[in-house]
């Protein structure tokens, strides 16, 4: 069995969902003698392919490069992919936007089924995975010979980015499909941790009442701990952050050594997608909202007067 | 122009599920179910496209046990014209569901098809992708605009680290995120209207589906519970915590 995972990557440097998801392709490995191959698909990517080169644990680089595979479009990657899918048993991508994009895709055309999100390798057929916004965590078996699978990146600690030496192997790149046509990116440019891979997080909610208060309360907290910003979808919704920074079931899953929640009331839908961080602190005037359940500290007051003190004092 | 939505009837999104102390699964029984929140959200889109008078149809599917039949009336009382409820007493994996919905798109030849992203309920974020991969269309996941003309349809998707702009050839496959729209309620004489709607009911065997779940579940548990955690009393001691209790800052 070897086992094949998708890179994701701006053409330059690998990002960092792809290390968990080749942890997690390495621990399905020592189910069997499964080496890990990994698929770099781009345009002008030979950067990314010698980095992926690096990573620790990747026996041999795939390194596909044309025009069509630039925007890692889903039905252009997911036929490289398919090129190259007889010669394994198991396929990972990141559970991330693209991830999600490409794999169902892959799944489908190969007619078997895709685990979504695994949190756990049980066995070499057998997952972990949350269900319900992570009110269940389901073990699942999958019957089929190739397991196409997307992995949640907070569920395995990154591998290594250097220490390996993996051979770099050319192969050809498809044609572009035609009935799709990528128009343009709109991509926010931040010099924060990026969301997923912050080890501090600092979130704001409904309560901070503005766009120009969110900025002006939580942006000082996340610059001081040099943390990511994140958001609840109410926060999300009333155009006080943008929509990438919403942190849920439908958002993005974090889980930081350190989250600070302020002015968020922690429904089910917020809670699925932060209550794996080792220490969440939430700041809410309300004491009985739900967030103080899963808070390990918590303090009842005004996040207007309680961030700003907050700044001052770490 | 017709436009197939695809609506799933989920445990409501505001219940809290208990696991089966016997680790068989998620107590659903007595619990209020609803549409999917995503699925509202991708029949709302398509009637509002059928409203700007770019689509004339708008046909809701459910695959599932006869209790089907309420979502696909919410679906026409919001303004879907006909509902077919593939029904079946079998559990349906995304997969099937897939293959079920293109046995659809091959009888109804649609020109575009909405799902919602993912389901509440399985999370699984697959169907939509993998509709588009069996009736080879382009797909456009995590839709937050829409525009349609006649032979083509540009849509802005939610990317990490912000939006992308794809424009498809129609046919295409759609799912919407959360932005998309605000789904209307629906009033009561739309609900009563919709009883009077056609719903045609079929089978997976009529359809040539084979639904059998390719993923065992062998066991679903309860997430592993937090501690109890503790109140401070004022800013200078949750620093104080964090600094030399939790040591994460």
């Amino acid at each position: 069995m070897t086992v094949l995972v998708i890179a994701e990557h701006d053409n330059a440097l690998i990002k960092g969902a792809t290390l968990n998801t080749v942890a997690a392709a390495r621990q399905i490995g020592m189910f069997g003698d499964g080496q890990v191959h990994l698929l770099v698909a781009g345009v002008q990517s030979t950067a990314a392919a010698a980095a992926a080169a690096q990573i620790e644990g990747v026996a041999k680089v795939l390194h596909a490069d044309g025009v069509s595979l630039a925007h890692a479009l889903a039905e252009n990657v997911a036929a490289q992919v398919l090129a190259i899918a007889p010669a394994y048993s198991h396929i990972l991508l990141a559970a991330t936007a693209s991830g999600k994009n490409i794999a169902p895709r892959v799944a489908a055309k190969l007619d078997v089924a895709q685990v979504s999100d695994i949190t756990r390798v049980v066995a070499a057929d057998t997952y972990e995975r949350p269900i319900y916004a992570g009110n269940a965590i389901a073990t699942v078996q999958s019957t089929d010979a190739t397991q196409v699978i997307t992995v949640r990146t907070t569920g395995f600690n990154p591998a290594p980015a250097t220490g390996g030496s993996a051979t770099v192997e050319t192969c050809e790149a498809v044609p572009a499909a035609t009935a799709i046509r990528f128009v343009d990116a709109q991509i926010a440019k931040s010099d924060r941790p990026e969301l997923t891979a912050a080890k501090i997080i600092v979130s704001g909610g409904r309560a901070l009442g503005s766009a120009e208060k969110f900025t002006e309360v939580m942006t000082p907290l996340a610059d001081k701990l040099n943390a990511g910003l994140g958001a609840s979808r109410a926060a999300v919704d009333a155009g006080y952050a943008p929509n990438d920074w919403q942190v849920g079931q439908t958002g993005k899953i974090v889980a930081p050594q350190l989250y600070i929640a302020a002015g968020i009331s922690g429904a089910i839908q917020h809670l699925a997608g932060m209550k794996d961080s080792k220490v969440i602190v939430a700041i809410n005037k309300d004491e009985e909202a739900p967030i103080f359940s899963v808070a390990d500290y918590g303090l009842v007051a005004d996040l207007f007067t309680a961030v700003p003190e907050l700044v001052g004092l770490v | 122009m017709k436009i197939i939505v695809p609506v799933k009837r989920v445990v409501d999104y505001n219940v809290k599920v208990r696991v089966k102390s016997d680790g068989t699964g998620v107590d659903i029984a007595n619990v209020k179910m609803s549409m999917n929140p995503f699925d509202e959200i991708a029949v709302e889109e398509a009637v509002r496209l059928k409203e700007k008078g770019v689509v004339t149809e708008v046909i809701a599917v459910s695959c599932g046990d006869a209790k089907c039949q309420e979502t696909l009336r919410t679906a026409m009382a919001i303004g879907a014209d006909r509902g077919i409820l593939v029904e079946t007493d079998a559990e349906l994996q995304p997969l099937a569901v897939a293959k079920l919905l293109k046995a659809l798109v091959d009888k109804e030849q649609p020109s575009l098809v909405i799902l919602g992203k993912q389901a509440i309920d399985d999370d699984a974020n697959q169907t939509g992708q993998m509709l588009a991969a069996l009736a080879d269309l382009p797909q456009a996941t995590f839709a937050s605009k829409v525009d349609l003309a006649a032979d083509k349809v540009t849509v802005a998707r939610e990317v990490d680290g912000g939006m992308e702009t794809l424009t498809l050839t129609l046919p295409a496959v759609i799912t919407t995120d959360l932005r998309l729209n605000e789904p209307r309620y629906v009033t009561l004489p739309n609900i009563m209207k919709a009883k009077k709607k056609q719903l045609d009911t079929v089978k997976p065997d009529e359809l040539g589906v084979d639904v059998a779940p390719r993923l065992k579940t062998l066991k679903v548990a309860e997430p592993p519970k937090r501690g109890a955690g503790i109140k401070v009393p004022d800013v200078a001691t949750l620093v104080d915590k964090l600094k030399n209790e939790a040591k994460v800052i």
